[in-house]
């Protein structure tokens, strides 16, 4: 840098003496044109500069997007009912013995509770019966998930049966989004009528409804309902993928970068399977999910959908990026190490693994991470082997039907309500920060290996 | 005793092998203090031991796994009455479905029962035949679980017996368990060769399938893409057609637009951190780059189509253009955006591997900074930048979630960026997503177009490489 600054500068002093000379015109072209070509540098230096701002820029705009389109989700709002568990509403027998009372309470009406304690707000205002449609409507502002809040809710506490009692329970998702001030009325996918907005506007200065952290989207698994749907189901199915992957990927791609970098022959065979490792990372992922479907799925007949089957596309997948990784930590051991292994009487197999193995866990290690950072990425091949149905359970095998955390963002992408676009926002903050700690991870191992 | 306790009891028999076969080695030897006369060290013998436990315990248990439901497949269709066993495939196998899932329902024997009470009418004889089939079935399950563990732990402790009679004091156990460790990981590195392998032969396999009803011809310069095939044989204007022109000039159009954007941003980009930047800049230039880099695409996919294509059909529209919601500028433009630190660290690291001396000469022979870059460093980097851009470009035509999420559905033949194309990829994920038999041209038409997208990307990765590695020959 400062070398090259200082030839520069010489260049400058140099024409500036010939040029007072007066003697060769060239210098004077060469003068004349210089005011020119440090015009024709400034521009060349801004566009880099512009280039790398513009770099920074789609950065920013990218990751600002995002989190302001998540916010949202991460706040839910509740609405406090004036709930009476009337026996005759719920349909349940009093003088039953507590067993059978229990039994009752499982199987009792809720919704004409829920029903009734809505309409019962409404009713003393007008001083008139509501119309059909008003009921409808009134009940379309409630969560479908309300009349199983009540339920959980009495069950909970069996002695509140004929009580009136204060319970909160979640607004439905186009009110939440309303609420939220995500959309102005009227908005298209946002399905509030305006005697619904007059309601929503009393409710509010009534105090009876109150934002609340959403924890839900955190411990529920996936609904059709936005105001339900939670991200649960996702990071099991993603952790126990991730899982398969790892126990994979890691020993046999530090296996074949082993054998490739210590014990194998320079002949065609391994030239050969240099190429194929170069060639494979860089087949598109779209690929090996045709793989995963063809040979996985349909000739060995592994169930569609587990983890299992996703665990070992993926391995496929990044098989080569940490064979390369682990290859480049093996050939930078260096070969005294292993000489005075083989000198004191150690066999190859000896060396490998006692002595240039742990030498270059660090390298192998951070390239495994960058692989797993690869993989948690990854939906395409994903979708090919059928990780994109809806599910609803929890994962629990590596055999389960399953999805994970990018396909869930895939799917929730695709739905038409519009809470769902601060929900997919979400995930994907989940999966930013999921990605940005394995990085950390790997940065930090590295640095700490490195000093040592 | 299911999978996953069979295999953690036999990973406890590996480990008490290990310990096993070093205690019997100091035993063949005449006693600890006799641990000298042994040739290999006893914890080798231990090692060997271990793997002969679990390793054809392991082998076993994989095979059987694999075959497992042929054979049990194949006595329950023996078991079932003559009229079942002659239905085709297909409703042989809706049949077998039917009774897997009656044999995993907790009720089955109360289902048995109440039929059994119930007059007998021909709905419920079907019932009662699959659930006696679904009896069968469990019986068969839990047999075959049986044999399976039986199996697998005979196999164990057998190798385990077999092999430490052999024990001598010249035994050469860790030969031969390096030996043995030699093999895994030649087997582990053919994996490679392995996957490659698979990846060639199941798409080539599907496409011959596909490329039987649909002639290549047609399939390569045919323009019309519309994958519907009939549900019935008369129904009208259901046959599909399979022209994939438009597929591939969708995919040149959107790869184009992202190149369009990448090249120069990330030429720039390298050119500027390589030869201007403080050492300051580059220091936060570069992780922020690696942030683009390592930002999963079904993010970018989310992006384009409910960020960038409004934002772009907005201004569109301001303007009296009509853009399509789902325009190929939109897919293109965030494609460009995923493949900027792509191009700018590899023309980086080509531009950089230019030697000084050339450098260094411009500048003392007066150049400015850009006219040494422009004249010198990019024409002597020239082969490693167009193995970056190439590589680009493979890496964009087989992008998948971008495209999905932002570029349409609907095949167009055009040239028009506003317009809405579609892609290879595409067409890939939706041909094969969804429920369709496996053998219909509808899906075997993704393997050829994957057999399409592994030749093209195949393809340019070599060329890159080759371009490469001949400038890299120049300078070495």
């Amino acid at each position: 840098m400062t070398k090259s600054q200082e030839s520069s500068t010489n260049t400058k002093k140099m024409s500036n003496t010939t040029s007072s000379a007066k003697t060769l015109s060239i210098t004077d072209k060469v003068n004349m044109s210089l005011n020119k070509r440090h015009k024709k540098e400034k521009r060349f230096k801004m566009m880099g500069l512009l280039a790398v701002i513009f770099g920074f820029m789609l950065v920013l705009t990218l990751i600002g997007d995002i989190t302001s389109k998540a916010l949202p989700a991460f706040h839910q709002h509740w609405i406090k009912l004036d709930v009476d568990y009337k026996s005759s509403s719920l349909n349940v027998n009093n003088e039953a013995a507590p067993k059978l009372l229990d039994q009752q309470l499982q199987s009792a009406n809720y919704r004409k509770v829920l029903r009734e304690s809505i309409y019962q707000m409404f009713l003393t205002e007008t001083g008139k019966a509501l119309s059909r449609q008003e009921k409808r409507q009134l009940s379309q502002l409630f969560s479908t998930n309300a009349e199983f809040t009540l339920k959980d809710n009495l069950i909970a506490e069996p002695a509140q049966l004929n009580e009136k009692v204060n319970v909160w329970v979640r607004l439905d998702d186009d009110v939440d989004s309303y609420l939220k001030a995500d959309f102005p009325l009227g908005e298209p996918g946002l399905r509030i009528t305006k005697k619904q907005a007059q309601w929503i506007e009393k409710l509010h200065t009534e105090e009876r409804i109150e934002s609340r952290f959403n924890i839900s989207f955190f411990t529920a698994s996936d609904s059709r309902e936005p105001e339900l749907a939670g991200i649960r189901g996702a990071l099991t199915g993603t952790l126990l993928t991730m899982l398969v992957t790892l126990l994979l990927s890691f020993p046999l791609g530090v296996a074949g970068a082993l054998y490739l970098e210590e014990f194998a022959p320079k002949n065609r065979w391994t030239d050969l399977i240099e190429i194929n490792i170069n060639n494979l990372a860089a087949v598109p992922s779209i690929v090996f999910g045709l793989l995963g479907l063809a040979v996985i799925i349909n000739l060995f007949e592994l169930p569609r959908s587990a983890p299992l089957v996703g665990g070992i596309v993926l391995t496929l997948m990044t098989l080569p990026t940490i064979i390369i990784a682990s290859r480049a930590a093996i050939k930078a051991v260096p070969p005294s190490m292993r000489e005075a292994a083989l000198g004191l009487g150690a066999s190859k197999m000896q060396v490998t693994f006692s002595h240039v193995l742990p030498q270059a866990m660090p390298g192998i290690i951070t390239g495994g991470i960058i692989g797993i950072a690869q993989a948690l990425g990854e939906t395409a091949p994903l979708l090919m082997i059928g990780m994109v149905a809806f599910i609803v359970d929890i994962p629990t095998s590596v055999v389960d039907s399953a999805t994970v955390l990018p396909v869930q963002i895939y799917l929730w992408a695709d739905s038409p309500e519009r809470a769902f676009l601060a929900k997919t926002s979400a995930a994907i903050l989940v999966l930013l920060a999921l990605l940005l700690v394995i990085n950390v991870t790997a940065t930090v191992l590295r640095s700490k290996f490195e000093k040592k | 005793m299911n999978s996953s306790l069979l295999f953690i009891v036999l990973l406890g028999l590996t480990l008490f092998s290990y310990w096993f076969g070093l205690k019997r080695s100091l035993k063949v030897a005449g006693g600890p203090e006799h641990k000298k006369d042994l040739t290999c060290l006893p914890e080798q013998f231990g090692l060997l031991t271990a793997m002969v436990c679990g390793l054809p315990a392991l082998i076993t248990f994989l095979i059987f796994n694999s075959v497992e439901q042929l054979f049990i497949e194949h006595m329950l269709t023996a078991s079932l009455p003559a009229h079942i066993q002659s239905l085709s495939t297909i409703d042989l196998g809706l049949y077998f479905n039917n009774i897997r899932s009656i044999a995993s329902s907790e009720t089955i024997h109360s289902l048995i029962q109440t039929i059994d009470k119930q007059s007998i009418n021909s709905n419920n004889v079907m019932l009662l035949e699959q659930s006696k089939a679904a009896l069968t079935l469990k019986e068969l399950n839990l047999q075959a679980t049986w044999l399976k563990t039986g199996l697998v732990l005979v196999m164990a402790v057998a190798s385990v017996i077999i092999l430490v009679r052999k024990f001598s004091v010249n035994y050469k156990a860790r030969q031969k368990s390096e030996a043995i460790v030699h093999a895994l990981l030649v087997a582990s590195s053919g994996i490679a060769i392995l996957t490659t392998l698979g990846i060639v032969i199941s798409v080539l396999f599907e496409s011959i399938h596909f490329f039987k009803s649909v002639p290549p011809a047609e399939f390569m310069f045919g323009t019309q893409w519309s994958p519907q095939t009939a549900m019935r044989v008369d129904q009208v204007a259901g046959s599909g057609s399979f022209g994939a022109v438009p597929l591939f000039a969708g995919t040149m159009l959107i790869t184009f637009i992202a190149m369009l954007m990448a090249v120069p941003v990330g030429l720039m980009i390298a050119i500027y951190l390589s030869q201007y930047a403080s050492p300051k800049l580059r220091r936060i230039a570069k992780p922020m780059l690696e942030v683009l880099a390592g930002i999963p695409t079904v993010v970018y996919g989310f992006f384009a189509a409910l960020t960038v294509a409004p934002v772009i059909r907005n201004v569109g529209e301001s303007f009296g253009l009509s853009v399509a919601s789902e325009s190929a500028l939109a897919a293109g433009l965030v494609m460009g955006t995923m493949i900027i630190p792509f191009v700018s660290s590899l023309s980086e690291d080509a531009i950089s591997a230019v030697p000084k001396s050339l450098k260094e000469a411009s500048l003392g022979m007066g150049a400015t900074k850009s006219e040494t870059v422009i004249k010198v460093l990019v024409p002597a980097a020239l082969p490693g930048i167009v193995g970056a851009i190439l590589l680009a470009i493979s890496r964009a035509i087989g992008e998948t979630m971008i495209v999905v999420m932002a570029a349409g559905m609907a095949a167009n033949l055009t040239a028009n960026p506003l317009d809405s194309v579609t892609t290879v990829t595409v067409q890939i994920v939706t041909l094969l997503t969804g429920d369709q038999e496996f053998d219909s041209p509808k899906t075997l038409a993704a393997f050829a177009l994957g057999l399409m997208l592994f030749v093209t990307t195949l393809g340019l990765n070599i060329l890159a490489l080759k371009v490469v590695r001949k400038y890299r020959e120049q300078y070495d």
